[in-house]
């Protein structure tokens, strides 16, 4: 198992260093604009030659790169070239308010699919047209027109949750949820709608499997059966898409955190990737590799003690 | 050894298993046999055996790890892609799961004339020689058109048969061909099978565990025990009085459709084992 | 049946392919989304012609100018440009993301797909690895990322989007080339001397394309909502119309003209909505009929019941007139079991014979209540020591289970939950039976195991099932069958998955445990040599009927019905042995007419 790990750590590691330098071998294509975006219609030949050496980017891109790459590992991913702020709080700071949202809407999902999709496994019929129909209905409402609607019904009309804005959890943890509810609502109608059909999927293969059958005949009750054996052994491929869906789920959140004007990650990449601020792409582009990695190993982990024979390989 | 139509010697497969500092798990360890033309050979093991990979050897689906596989004199042991096209004249297959060997999107007229146009053959030719097979095997023509799950699984083997008939080959490998069907079909696809050696000459190389099958279609049998060749010899002998205490095993312990028989056949395996065990527990004393 | 009838059976006449279609043209989903979504296209394509209105031609005299307004039939935006210009060219703008972002998915995806699933593991583990990689990329926080890179393009954006969007492909098409490399069919055509370029665009690659095209229209949705998407949040070329772009303009705009949000919004949802519901309808056409979970319940109708005759000492298990029947794609029950009548005695053991199809297994299942949700009983009854078991409720049927009535399965590996160990099953199963202490529970199945042959029983209770050889599980299960002592073990082709040397151990275990135990057994077999070896009586079935039953040897000696007669006429008897020499092939290459 600790071996197992460590492969899944290694590989994350690889993973991270390989998406930050794809990246910044594309970034470096656009770095004279930058230069010139920075120095602003007052940029002269000279002076972007002379800021591009400022900035290190006339030296060979893989010195670039390492250079980067070596400050990264000690912590330190350089300065805004616009507002000279330092990239990692200023990354974290935009993070921990994406994540207070894209989290509470990630559990949320997780639990709404489980309970609609065995239901709709175990108890067929009516109850799993149903459920199939709210997964449906989930999968076709594009989540920014939802958001829109919300915000027109609950914030504009109603007045009773807050159209724009964001409070953190330690400061007034009931305007925070009041902030929140919207865009969670709007990510676990999303993510619920593919959740949930997985996860009926996966029970239904599994209830039609032999053991189920021997177990009963064996005198063990259907509740049982259902709980202990059949929804432990669909969870992993259920717990697989759960990776997926966060990574999903960040993206969305991008366009709600524009909609609702929140002060989050998405917000902050959008700007950033607009005016070329490089440091703070790449800074971004590292932190959510690192994230999507650690999602990932939370995944293989829960799949390792979910099904022994994954942990054998 | 020329007038064998195969000839293995010494074959070793091995696979490799998962991870890379694992070694690779040896499924045949040197296995030599013949069959010649016009003549059924036998081979009869259990799971693991290794008798499926003496097959899929024979027919280039895995390469062997040691030994050589001689065709009418040839080496094929290392056969590229272009020697085995030609190959595929001479040599066929009819497998055990007729679900499987079938493509489902194909109709049986495409399944047929396939194996022919890439032979060379053009398509008329093709169409007039797969009328001629469907007659051979005993299906109606009008199945041409027809998918393969339109079939039961008899008349699917009939058709897969059909396929390996096709190119005329002089040896067909037959990997439990009749262990996936039902008692009373399986018995009219051996006579199938039969009359066509008889009126061919075609070869089989009959892969099966079921040693009442093999004995009633092979001139002489091999037995695989784990990879190793224990016996082989005429199908009545080796089939009636085995002389390897496997191979006695192996026929005591198939029970026999005829209660009084099996009450014998039972109560000599149970002498048998007694015996073995007795033997054992000397060796073990002696240790 | 014969070939003869399938030949002349009408409704199998359609090929598969054929059949799809036919089966979409009759879908009203499919029909109506297919619609909209080519007026949509079309409209995007060919409206511009017709509608010689530049989209970017800002008028700030009509800014904001309503509906019906001369010179705008839907209005105009803020900068007074033409809403209905705009709507047309944001639907060609759409349709062009949609071919670009699956396009290129399509050919990575596939092409890796065939050469990662067919070649050998190696191929299989770098493209699986690059693929992997791939997919763990937030994808709309990349393309926004390397905004700078492409300038606003959406073509370019698109085409970037693309390769993330293959790894779907990748996994649909490398997993269908998986399982299809291992059919048969597939080695047949090497055998055939097939090249791999002929076998993968001829064998595999049929086998893929269904599943492919489903998902392709869901990528296709997903590549309009992505560029809609962007184009919202603003970034890309503003001289690119588009619906994203304009519900963003609509949003900020939307207390004093909320048209101007609705039109866009509305034709994007359509489209998006209409790429969702045809790829579902697609999947319903390719797969037959939805996935249907099992139903929980049952929902037969309450068995008749049958009045009894003269009886002489009653048998343990009674069966009379038991029908079991299976709803048809019309909707009718058809039966598969018609009217069986059985007794097991007390102590008896009783082969249960037949061909595949002839209904034993479900008779057998019956008994144990455990015949698949969708079968119905339509009629008969089925009593134990005199109490009738249809009709009652699974908690009812449960005080029989696994304490009167045992059941050994077939396939012992898929019998067992590979997720816990053997002796935590044993034990949690012998626990729901009884009143044992999770110790005492322990001792026994230890001693059970033990007791069935099992050499040392302390380590295989902690092992899993997929550690243990298929003998060794066929033991594990009798051991949880035989743990309650039952009056009634019913036992289906218990030994068919097995070696023939394993078979003969586990018979005689079978033999010995019946004798110790005083059990009854019915025993379902297709194998005669089985019957003889184990069987005091025996019935024989033929397509869902009972033909005939008797004494072992008496119906061995002398069997009455003309079915049982040509069953033991094909075993191959054990004396005759082939005689015939070989004989000289003839000349193959004449042959080769």
């Amino acid at each position: 198992m600790a071996a197992y790990i460590l492969r899944r750590f290694v590989a994350g590691i690889v993973l991270a260093v390989l998406v930050t330098f794809i990246t910044y071998l594309l970034l470096a294509t656009t770095f004279d604009s930058v230069v010139r975006a920075l120095l602003g219609p007052a940029g002269t030949d000279e002076t972007v030659a002379a800021k591009t050496t400022q900035l290190g980017w006339d030296r060979p891109i893989l010195v670039q790169y390492g250079d980067w790459l070596l400050h990264a590992v000690q912590g330190d991913l350089g300065r805004s070239l616009f507002t000279s702020e330092p990239v990692i709080p200023a990354v974290s700071q935009r993070l921990s308010v994406t994540l207070s949202i894209v989290l509470v809407a990630l559990v949320l999902s997780v639990l709404l699919s489980i309970v609609l999709g065995v239901t709709a496994a175990v108890r067929g019929g009516i109850v799993d047209r149903l459920a199939q129909g709210i997964s449906l209905v989930g999968m076709l409402i594009p989540g920014l027109l939802l958001s829109i609607g919300l915000v027109l019904v609950f914030a504009i009309t109603l007045k009773v949750l807050p159209a724009t804005g964001y409070t953190a959890p330690g400061d007034d943890f009931g305007r925070y949820l009041a902030a929140i509810t919207i865009p969670v609502f709007v990510l676990v109608v999303a993510g619920t709608a593919s959740m949930s059909a997985q996860v009926r999927g996966a029970m239904i293969g599994e209830l039609r499997k032999d053991y189920v059958r021997t177990l009963e005949a064996r005198g063990l009750s259907r509740r049982a059966i259902i709980l202990k054996h059949v929804l432990r052994n669909a969870a992993a491929p259920a717990v697989t898409v759960l990776g997926f869906e966060f990574i999903t789920m960040l993206g969305g959140a991008i366009f709600i955190e524009k909609v609702f004007a929140l002060p989050g990650y998405g917000t902050f990449s959008l700007n950033s990737a607009l005016r070329g601020d490089v440091p703070v792409i790449l800074g971004i582009t590292a932190f959510s590799v690192m994230l999507v990695v650690f999602v990932n190993l939370l995944v293989d982990l829960a799949i390792g003690w979910l099904t022994p024979k994954a942990r054998m390989l | 050894m020329s007038e064998q139509l195969l000839s293995l010697r010494d074959l070793r497969v091995s696979f490799g298993t998962r991870g890379v500092l694992r070694k690779p798990r040896e499924v045949l360890h040197g296995v030599s046999l013949d069959v010649a033309a016009g003549e059924t050979l036998g081979v009869v093991g259990e799971s693991g055996s290794g008798k499926t990979t003496i097959g899929r050897a024979v027919l280039g689906l895995v390469k062997p790890s040691g030994g050589s596989i001689h065709f009418d004199g040839t080496d094929i042991t290392a056969a590229n892609a272009a020697k085995r096209r030609r190959l595929a004249r001479d040599m066929q297959v009819v497998f055990q799961d007729p679900y499987s060997s079938l493509n489902p999107t194909m109709t049986i007229g495409e399944i047929l004339t396939e194996p022919l146009v890439t032979q060379g053959s053009t398509a008329r030719d093709a169409r007039s020689r797969v009328r001629g097979l469907l007659d051979e095997v005993g299906l109606p023509l009008g199945a041409i058109d027809r998918l393969p799950r339109e079939f039961s699984g008899g008349q699917r083997q009939r058709i897969a048969i059909a396929r390996a008939l096709a190119p005329s080959p002089r040896l067909i490998v037959c990997d439990e061909p009749v262990s996936a069907l039902d008692l009373t079909t399986q018995a009219r696809v051996l006579e199938l099978l039969l009359e066509i050696q008889r009126s061919t000459g075609v070869a089989y190389l009959f892969i099966s565990h079921d040693l009442a099958v093999v004995r009633h279609i092979s001139h002489r049998v091999a037995v695989l025990y784990r990879g190793d060749l224990v016996e082989t010899g005429p199908a009545a002998i080796v089939t009636k009085t085995p002389e390897h205490p496997y191979t006695e095993r192996l026929l005591l312990a198939a029970p026999v459709a005829d209660p009084a028989a099996q009450e014998r056949r039972r109560a000599e395996r149970v002498r048998l084992r007694e015996e073995q065990r007795a033997r054992d527990e000397q060796a073990g004393a002696v240790l | 049946m014969s070939a003869e009838q399938l030949l002349n059976d009408p409704d199998l006449s359609a090929t598969p392919r054929r059949s799809v279609l036919r089966r979409l043209a009759r879908d009203p989903q499919a029909i109506i989304t297919t619609t909209l979504i080519l007026i949509i296209v079309a409209a995007g394509f060919l409206g511009p012609i017709f509608l010689a209105v530049d989209p970017n031609q800002a008028d700030l005299r009509s800014a904001n100018a309503l509906p019906g307004t001369p010179g705008h039939p839907l209005g105009a935006d803020q900068s007074g440009r033409d809403i209905l210009a705009r709507l047309l060219a944001s639907a060609q703008t759409s349709a062009i993301s949609g071919l670009i972002g699956a396009g290129v998915a399509l050919v990575v995806g596939v092409t890796m797909g065939l050469i990662g699933g067919y070649f050998g593991r190696r191929t299989s583990a770098v493209t699986e690895w690059v693929f992997n990689l791939v997919m763990t990329f937030p994808g709309v926080l990349l393309l926004i990322v390397l905004t700078p890179v492409t300038g606003g393009d959406y073509r370019f954006t698109m085409l970037i989007f693309g390769f993330m969007l293959s790894p779907t492909i990748f996994r649909i098409t490398r997993n269908l080339v998986m399982g299809t490399k291992q059919e048969l069919f597939v080695d047949a055509a090497r055998v055939s001397g097939l090249s791999n370029t002929r076998i993968l665009g001829r064998h595999v690659l049929s086998a893929v394309r269904g599943p492919i095209i489903v998902a392709t229209a869901f990528l296709i949705g997903t590549a309009i909502a992505t560029q809609a998407g962007l184009a919202f949040l603003g970034i890309g070329s503003s001289a690119v119309p588009s619906f994203g772009s304009m519900v963003g303009e609509g949003f900020t705009n939307l207390t004093r003209r909320p048209l101007q949000f609705l039109w866009p919004s509305l034709v994007l949802g359509i489209l998006t909505a209409s790429l969702v519901l045809l790829g579902n309808a697609l999947r319903d056409a390719l797969e037959g009929l939805r996935t249907v979970p099992p139903r929980r319940g049952r929902t037969e109708s309450p068995a008749e019941p049958v009045s009894m005759g003269e009886e002489d000492e009653a048998p343990l298990l009674r069966i009379r007139h038991l029908a079991i029947g299976y709803p048809s794609t019309t909707g009718e029950i058809e039966e598969v079991v018609h009217g069986v009548d059985l007794d097991v005695r007390a102590g008896e053991i009783l082969g249960l014979v037949g061909e595949s199809g002839s209904g034993k297994t479900q008779t057998a299942f019956a008994v144990l209540g455990l015949l698949p949700p969708e079968a119905v009983i339509t009629r008969g009854s089925v009593q134990l020591n005199g109490r009738e078991l249809l009709g009652l409720s699974g908690e009812e049927l449960r005080t029989y289970r696994g304490k009167t009535i045992a059941y050994i399965p077939q396939e012992p590996m898929s019998n067992l939950d590979p997720s816990y160990r053997v002796g935590s099953q044993l034990v949690e199963s012998l626990r729901a039976t009884s009143t044992l202490s999770n110790r005492e529970a322990k001792e026994r199945v230890l001693a059970l195991l033990a007791r069935v042959g099992i050499p040392d029983p302390q380590r295989v209770f902690r092992m899993y099932p997929f550690e243990i050889s298929g003998g060794m599980a066929q033991r594990v299960l009798i051991a949880g069958a035989v743990a309650s002592r039952p009056a009634l073990l019913i036992a289906d082709e218990p030994t068919t998955a097995l070696d023939v040397t394993v078979q003969a151990e586990i018979l005689d275990l079978l033999r010995d445990l019946q004798a110790e135990l005083g059990m009854a057994v019915l025993l379902v077999t297709h194998n005669f040599g089985v019957v003889a070896d184990l069987c005091e009586s025996m019935a024989v079935m033929q397509k869902g009927r009972i033909v005939e039953t008797g004494k072992v040897r008496q119906t061995f000696a002398e069997p009455q019905a003309d079915y049982t007669r040509t069953l033991l006429d094909s075993i191959l008897d054990e004396d005759t042995v082939r005689t015939d020499p070989p004989v000289a092939p003839r000349d193959h290459k004449e042959v080769a007419r």
